[in-house]
């Protein structure tokens, strides 16, 4: 359905995208996974055809972006970061211009509309200028924007961007059953969103992919180790020194104090011993019981962090990184 | 481009703007015509293409104020990626906003025909160096109109777009203005370049050939420059 190959974009010395390579199969929903600043818009912005690339090529349903740029823009609809819309019309004007502009044919232009507006739940606002609705409708009326002319692939540039938590769940719904006619490649710099809705994600970071598998895979084969979290009452030393002992156990992360002399040690063990046996006995064995023993996956969220961070020079929290998007400016 | 050019007809006529600088434009029009009719100077018969070639002057303050969104909004807003993402070609986009913009231009200006229609009915009138000085008018507004459209591609800032506009045709204006003080070539170059001094021709009754093919090739130009600037900006921005 869509193929890139070898894109890469460079503004003069920076480099953007560098040699970016992956497909999407058919109804497939990828999740385009990356920290601020990592190249997503950019990348998007190759594949719907706003930016041409340095090199490399972009091929959706057969055809060259390149060389069939009208072809390729009919099967896409493209919702950008800030959604393209006029605030001096009303919903159905703006519907009717993109329909226009996407030369529907003029015969099922109004049921389209209205089929549109009924799937992202527009229909009552569509008497209001754009400019007068709340972030979250006008979210909606970028996204009616990207299904009028029914492509085939959808490009979803950070669709949840903004708005309130209801607001977020309900359109992580709404792609998801787009996800079942359209296919779907959707950005993000959250990770909950990404393994909630997508089936495989890619991540970026400084404009090169780092990962790209199921979500899934992603978790399990990033977990070399097994980890616990164990809560214990008894002195702090005596107590790790106790777990290091235990068979199996990898590394202990020393104790944080939680009250009194309750400590909350981190436990990695290897993968096919379970630890959990051998260590109550152990402590038993001192006295010390344990209050709490449950075991730690690593989260997507772990992995992002790993993989994003790894080979920097500064610790980069991803939640504060000040290096903003390349943006259309 | 055709629904470019629907669509910006109907963002022209929706907003106030267009009705304000229809009003501004016919109040100073009618009142320097109303002093015309008052203090009559020289000739006994009025010369309707004297008068337009003064109010060509106040055309270059507003034809940049109709202009200046254009292209500068769309990129502001963002709403140049739909476009752009859109099964629409740079070349019908720069088209369809020209043609609207000069649509507005167009009923400026012919609100502004019922003088020469109320002096033919009551008074004496050349009805040919009318029309003549009318369809130079409209060339040099189609012109301007044009640049207008060209600044405003250069920018996403609204008001250094029509900056640049106003700049620019006052400019050519003011060189037309001085080209009295200037000697040999100099004086060649300042008639050559500026549109006012074409648009003398015209008041006279003469539609010639060469100023035709100067105003249009003027108008391809600042069309085509425009292409140009929104092409090389998504090769090069960053």
């Amino acid at each position: 359905m869509i193929e890139i190959q070898n894109l890469t974009k460079h503004y003069g010395p920076i480099k953007a995208v560098e040699n970016i390579s992956f497909s999407v199969e058919k109804g497939e929903i990828l999740g385009f996974l990356g920290p601020n600043g990592a190249g997503k818009t950019t990348t998007m912005n190759m594949i719907t055809g706003y930016l041409p690339s340095t090199k490399g090529t972009v091929k959706v349903c057969g055809y060259d972006i390149g060389q069939d740029p009208k072809e390729v823009k009919k099967r896409i609809g493209y919702l950008p970061e800030i959604p393209p819309i006029y605030t001096d019309m009303t919903v159905n004007e703006y519907l009717s211009f993109v329909s226009d502009l996407k030369k529907v044919d003029k015969s099922i232009r109004k049921s389209q509309i209205s089929d549109v507006m009924e799937i992202v739940k527009i229909t009552h606002v569509q008497k209001r200028l754009v400019g007068n609705l709340s972030k979250g409708y006008r979210q909606r009326v970028g996204l009616a924007q990207a299904l009028i002319g029914g492509p085939e692939v959808l490009v979803l540039d950070e669709p949840t961007v903004g708005l309130d938590p209801n607001q977020i769940i309900e359109i992580r719904k709404l792609i998801k059953s787009l996800g079942k006619e359209h296919t779907i490649i959707f950005s993000s710099h959250i990770l909950q969103e990404v393994s909630a809705v997508c089936e495989r994600v890619v991540i970026i970071n400084k404009g090169e992919i780092v990962a790209i598998d199921t979500p899934d895979n992603l978790s399990n084969n990033m977990n070399k180790a097994t980890r616990f979290s164990i809560k214990i009452a008894g002195p702090n030393n005596e107590v790790s020194d106790a777990l290091k002992g235990v068979e199996g156990v990898l590394s202990v992360e020393p104790g944080t104090n939680n009250y009194e002399d309750v400590f909350e040690y981190m436990v990695d063990s290897q993968k096919d011993i379970d630890v959990r046996r051998p260590a109550f006995f152990a402590m038993a064995k001192l006295g010390y019981p344990i209050l709490e023993l449950k075991s730690v996956g690593m989260s997507l969220e772990d992995i992002f962090r790993k993989l994003t961070t790894k080979e920097q020079e500064a610790e980069i929290d991803i939640n504060s990184v000040p290096v903003e998007e390349q943006e259309v400016e | 481009m055709f629904s470019i050019y629907k669509k910006e007809i109907r963002s022209y006529f929706n907003s106030p703007l267009a009705y304000v600088l229809f009003g501004m434009y016919i109040f100073i029009f009618s009142f320097f015509f109303l002093g015309l009719l008052l203090n009559p100077r020289g000739s006994s018969q009025f010369v309707m293409g004297g008068y337009l070639y003064q109010v060509g002057i106040l055309l270059t303050f507003i034809l940049p104020i109709i202009t200046m969104k254009a292209f500068a909004e769309e990129r502001k807003n963002g709403t140049e990626v739909l476009l752009m993402t859109s099964p629409v070609s740079v070349a019908g986009m720069v088209l369809g906003k020209y043609l609207a913009a000069l649509t507005v231009f167009f009923v400026m200006t012919l609100l502004t025909l019922i003088y020469p229609i109320i002096t033919i009915n009551t008074g004496n009138l050349n009805v040919m160096p009318t029309v003549s000085s009318y369809i130079g008018h409209f060339l040099m507004g189609a012109v301007f109109v044009a640049y207008g459209i060209f600044t405003s591609s250069l920018t996403h800032n609204q008001i250094i777009a029509a900056l640049l506009g106003v700049a620019g045709l006052f400019g050519i204006w003011f060189v037309d203005f001085l080209s009295g003080m200037f000697r040999g070539s100099l004086r060649s170059f300042a008639n050559w370049i500026s549109f006012f001094y074409r648009f003398r021709d015209f008041v006279q009754g003469i539609l010639n050939s060469k100023d035709l093919v100067f105003f249009l090739s003027l108008i391809g130009l600042f069309l085509l420059l425009s292409m140009i600037v929104i092409e090389k900006r998504r090769w090069s921005q960053g």
